[in-house]
């Protein structure tokens, strides 16, 4: 049998422990684990660090710290449990451990840098409890979502389904264009309307929506037509665009203010049976890379004239806003360079690659500096406007 | 050589609405010519009066563009899969 006092003496024999400032010099910038409990971490943590309580450790370490050879410093709150979790890791085949002597304390008080975890309300931690257990969202991953300002051109058919999901996932701001009302014929795939929202804005039902699914999401209601002479203030506020426009004209400006502004668009478009969704990424190839011209009008058919399957929309725009989410999460692989097929009638996605072009007028070799010519012709909608329509 | 085509719906009015079909050739070129000779009026849509490919239209050999390849005249195996994707532009 071993007393407190042995317990630790033995421990230290067996952990190198390291003091605050040797950690602040240190260059090799080691995982830094922290093994308090959750009431004592909502405090601050130190910058980076990966939070697993001690009473957990056995059954998370593996997925925190995959690589058992990683070089790892615990810290607790004074330096005692993060030695004794050093430790069981040590046990479990960890062989680079320390831990820090005077803990978070003693790193505090020694004025190097913390980190306050952002707070979430009790009723933020039920609302999105699901999340919050997902080691690529948690509590960190949810704040980054709520400060979140993502654009949706269209509150149509894609738009629907991309603002529904982006509002219940606690997208903290939405913004929605469109200068069109809600009318009986979107119904049957618009599902963000109502019945009794027929006549009125598309932008202000889609908002009614919103607000009564999640009241943490503030919306900006845009109702009007995006065109050459508003896009790029437009998107200024915002940290991506999604994309769910309905004509060629919107859809090259939707680009090119993107690339001029070096925000990420997650692109998906539809007819009859058939989606399209990418992402284009700052850097990556763009919308004009992947197809440098629209075709002629009458090649170019839109859902008022070509009919779409209703539930098309919800497929693509759900994917879109899968996209939106890892952008804003960081988390996972967007679909850039990546055009995702989906054939509904097959039932069958295919996935194609696509290359940035050194040519391509908007992202190559010399990049834009104003946006591009509109090409007002080769609009799809029934009636062609001057300035792109949503 | 026999290699599928992936006709996407906007084109399939023009090939009896069928959406693989299968034809011979070498290379892509030789593969949109048989193509064009069993369904009349496919050939305008892909290929501009220069007979370069339009604009608006990717042509990809398995996964990959053929633009990053040696474009129309990519070499096809046996078995290939060309997928035709016109751009689409419908959201609402």
């Amino acid at each position: 049998m071993q007393t407190k006092a042995q317990l630790l003496k033995q421990a230290r024999t067996q952990v190198t422990e390291l003091s605050p400032a040797e950690l602040a010099r240190d260059g090799t910038s080691p995982v830094l684990l922290d093994v308090r409990e959750k009431q004592e971490t909502d405090a601050g943590m130190l910058p980076g660090a990966r939070h697993v309580p001690r009473g957990f450790l056995e059954l998370r370490i593996e997925e925190a710290v995959a690589d058992r050879n990683a070089d790892v410093v615990l810290y607790c709150a004074g330096g005692t449990r993060s030695l004794l979790a050093a430790r069981t890791l040590q046990e479990m085949g960890y062989t680079r451990v320390r831990s820090l002597t005077g803990g978070y304390g003693a790193w505090k008080d020694g004025g190097f840098p913390v980190e306050v975890p952002p707070r979430l309300t009790e009723a933020q931690r039920s609302r999105y409890s699901r999340h919050l257990l997902i080691p690529e969202v948690g509590e960190a991953g949810q704040a980054k979502l709520l400060a979140a300002k993502v654009l949706l051109v269209g509150a149509g058919g894609l738009g629907s389904p991309s603002a529904l999901y982006l509002a219940a996932a606690g997208v903290g701001r939405l913004g929605l264009i469109d200068d069109d009302v809600v009318d009986a014929s979107n119904l049957q795939r618009q599902i963000i309307h109502s019945n009794d929202r027929v006549g009125m804005a598309k932008t202000e039902s889609a908002r009614k929506t919103i607000v009564g699914l999640n009241p943490d999401v503030r919306v900006d209601e845009h109702r009007l037509r995006l065109n050459h002479d508003n896009a790029l203030q437009l998107f200024e506020p915002y940290d991506l665009i999604v994309d769910g426009s309905d004509n060629f004209g919107t859809r090259y400006l939707v680009n090119d203010a993107c690339t001029i502004l070096r925000k990420p668009q997650v692109h998906g478009s539809i007819f009859r049976f058939d989606g399209q969704a990418t992402t284009f990424v700052p850097g990556g190839p763009c919308y004009r890379c992947l197809f440098p011209e629209p075709p002629p009008p009458e090649l170019a058919p839109s859902c008022q004239e070509a009919g779409v399957l209703g539930a098309l929309p919800g497929i693509i725009g759900v994917i879109q806003a899968i996209e939106a989410l890892k952008l804003i999460l960081g988390a996972g692989e967007p679909l850039a360079g990546r055009l995702l097929l989906y054939d509904a009638l097959e039932q069958r996605f295919r996935e194609v690659k696509y290359a940035k072009d050194p040519a391509c007028p908007a992202c190559g070799s010399t990049p834009m500096r104003e946006l591009l010519a509109e090409y007002t012709e080769a609009s799809c909608a029934v009636a062609p406007r001057r300035g792109a329509v949503t | 050589m026999s290699i599928t085509v992936k006709i996407p719906a906007p084109l399939r009015p023009l090939t009896a609405n069928q959406s693989e079909v299968v034809v011979e050739g070498a290379t892509v070129q030789a593969a949109v010519d048989e193509l064009s000779r069993k369904f009349p009026g496919l050939k305008e849509r892909l290929l501009d009066e220069k007979g370069a490919l339009r604009r608006y239209v990717n042509l990809f050999r398995n996964d990959e563009d053929i633009r990053g390849g040696a474009g129309l005249a990519t070499a096809l195996a046996a078995g290939d899969r060309l997928t035709i994707v016109p751009a689409i532009a419908g959201g609402r």
